[in-house]
């Protein structure tokens, strides 16, 4: 009896784990987001997903001819339930990098952001003045080294909030050891406690931190330094998927290739961000 | 399953233990002095003592601990009051706000706990204490007392264990504790299955050991309950 039950409780794990092994047609896809990282992707008060890429998402599948459903995921778990099967792809501004390349296969990139600070505009870092406007962290120029070399300096003593497991949670560890970081499961939550005082700055893509500057304008905060982008930050942001689902790639691929082309990009883009993040 | 990546993060989790064990030692240990205080006050026989210790053990006995947790970290920093006063220090730290929403939420189970365990004591046995000439409070405190602990024991050793479990939610205020520090590893590696295993491994140890400390206390404390041999 016993090992009917253990094979009967093995069957429904493999069944959960191994639910998406056979293969698809895609004309049913399933896509999760965060629905907590505004304007890229945020939830209304009454719970319906919205932002630049539920709209998205909704015009890449009538593309590929696929019905869409869109769900919301917690940001920490995204990855392992995607692999789990849960879900078929993630639209959830996730960076195309070379860890998560480990894992997950990514789509091409529709859109780019580079990463910036926040931080309260009485601040004392408010003061201080960078060498560059961006850093791109691919080239190697003194300016690029200097500007990196002197947020270590201006940050040395502070605390910086991140979101976890994101490339900015990376690019600290990577790029900047030495200064403490505290983790949240969402930036809005960095976003509070840096209004109370607790970190001194967060750090995010620039319309995330944007975002959760203006939920906080009261209080006064303001973006801070240079705008990062590339390196350690990745390429864009693409479509997560399993390694396995190579025909999907493909269909998402073209998907937004053609999106892309035609403006559907551009003008959804201006929609949400009010400026276009498209790749050109 | 990657045994390479469990046994490469073990070091990693059992360096969260510390941070684990000072949350559950200081919850308890604040813990049992507002448990004994409340529940010495909702025995008193003051009206106005026994309605507010009954209101907070309602209130947090009725709350989930993590609404309490967000309340006490995100809720109170929102106050430019509680920022301006004198626990800013304290409560603009992650692990004084764990440790006292570990501790009002122990408290008020604990109360509870002591409160049956006090009323459970036999009135003869006061009585017998009082006819011998003791005062109430040392009644209580070499007659009540020591019988009420006893009591409480068992249902003490699952409130203890319960805050070990309880612990793991001071990661959703940024601390690095066995359960934070399991999430940072699966961010990296994306091996849920693996690292919350071992996560869980590490909490099952300490319950263990939570359990036989309690039930070694019982069986010391017991001694007439025991066969003579």
């Amino acid at each position: 009896m016993k090992k009917i039950v253990a094979a009967l409780a093995l069957g429904a794990l493999m069944a959960v784990a191994g639910g998406s092994a056979d293969a698809k047609d895609w004309k049913k896809i399933r896509i999760a987001t965060e629905g907590a990282y505004a304007p890229w992707n945020a939830t209304d008060p009454s719970g319906k997903l919205i932002g630049f890429e539920i709209d998205l998402a909704q015009d890449l599948c009538k593309r590929m001819g696929a019905e869409c459903e869109v769900v919301a995921q917690d940001w920490d778990g995204i990855i392992p339930a995607l692999q789990q099967g849960k879900y078929d792809a993630i639209m959830a501004a996730m960076s195309i990098t070379a860890e998560r390349k480990k894992v997950i296969e990514f789509s091409n990139a529709y859109g780019t952001e580079p990463s910036m600070f926040g931080i309260p505009k009485t601040s004392p870092l408010a003061a201080a003045k960078f060498g560059a406007e961006r850093v791109d962290l691919t080239k190697d120029t003194p300016e690029n080294k200097a500007a990196v070399a002197k947020l270590g300096d201006v940050l040395k003593g502070k605390t910086v909030g991140v979101q976890t497991s994101t490339i900015q949670a990376n690019f600290m560890e990577k790029l900047l050891p030495s200064v403490a970081v505290r983790t949240y499961d969402k930036l809005d939550n960095a976003g509070i406690d840096m209004a109370a005082g607790r970190v001194d700055a967060i750090f995010g893509d620039r319309s995330a931190v944007s975002a959760v500057l203006e939920a906080d304008a009261a209080k006064g905060m303001a973006l801070f330094g240079p705008a990062f982008s590339r390196g350690v930050l990745g390429d864009g942001v693409g479509v997560g998927l399993r390694k396995a689902d190579k025909d999907l790639k493909d269909k998402f691929n073209k998907a937004i290739a053609d999106a892309t082309k035609d403006g559907t990009v551009t003008k959804l883009s201006t929609k949400h961000f009010g400026y276009d993040i498209a790749i050109k | 399953m990657d045994w390479e990546l469990m046994w490469d993060s073990l070091p990693r989790l059992l360096g969260a233990l510390p941070l684990t064990l000072t949350l559950v030692f200081a919850s308890l240990l604040f813990g049992a002095g507002v448990a004994f205080a409340t529940a010495l006050l909702r025995l008193s026989g003051n009206r106005v003592a026994e309605t507010l210790t009954a209101g907070y053990v309602f209130v947090f006995r009725g709350t989930p601990l993590l609404v309490q947790i967000f309340l006490i970290y995100y809720g109170l920093g929102q106050f430019e009051s509680v920022r301006d006063s004198v626990l800013w220090p304290m409560l603009r730290e992650p692990m004084w706000c764990a440790i006292l929403a570990l501790t009002l939420n122990t408290g008020a189970y604990t109360s509870e706990i002591l409160r049956g365990a006090i009323l459970s004591v036999p009135v003869g046995q006061v009585e017998a204490a009082r006819a011998c000439g003791m005062s109430r409070v040392l009644a209580f405190r070499r007659i009540v007392l020591p019988m009420a602990i006893r009591q409480m024991l068992p249902a003490y050793g699952n409130e203890m264990i319960l805050m070990v479990k309880a612990s793991s939610l001071a990661s959703t205020i940024t601390m690095l504790e066995i359960t934070g520090v399991s999430r940072k590893i699966i961010s990296q590696t994306y091996a849920v299955f693996e690292i919350f295993i071992l996560a869980g491994a590490i909490y099952l140890l300490l319950n263990f050991l939570a359990a036989r400390l309690i039930k070694h206390t019982e069986w010391r404390l017991t001694p007439y309950l025991r066969t003579r041999a």
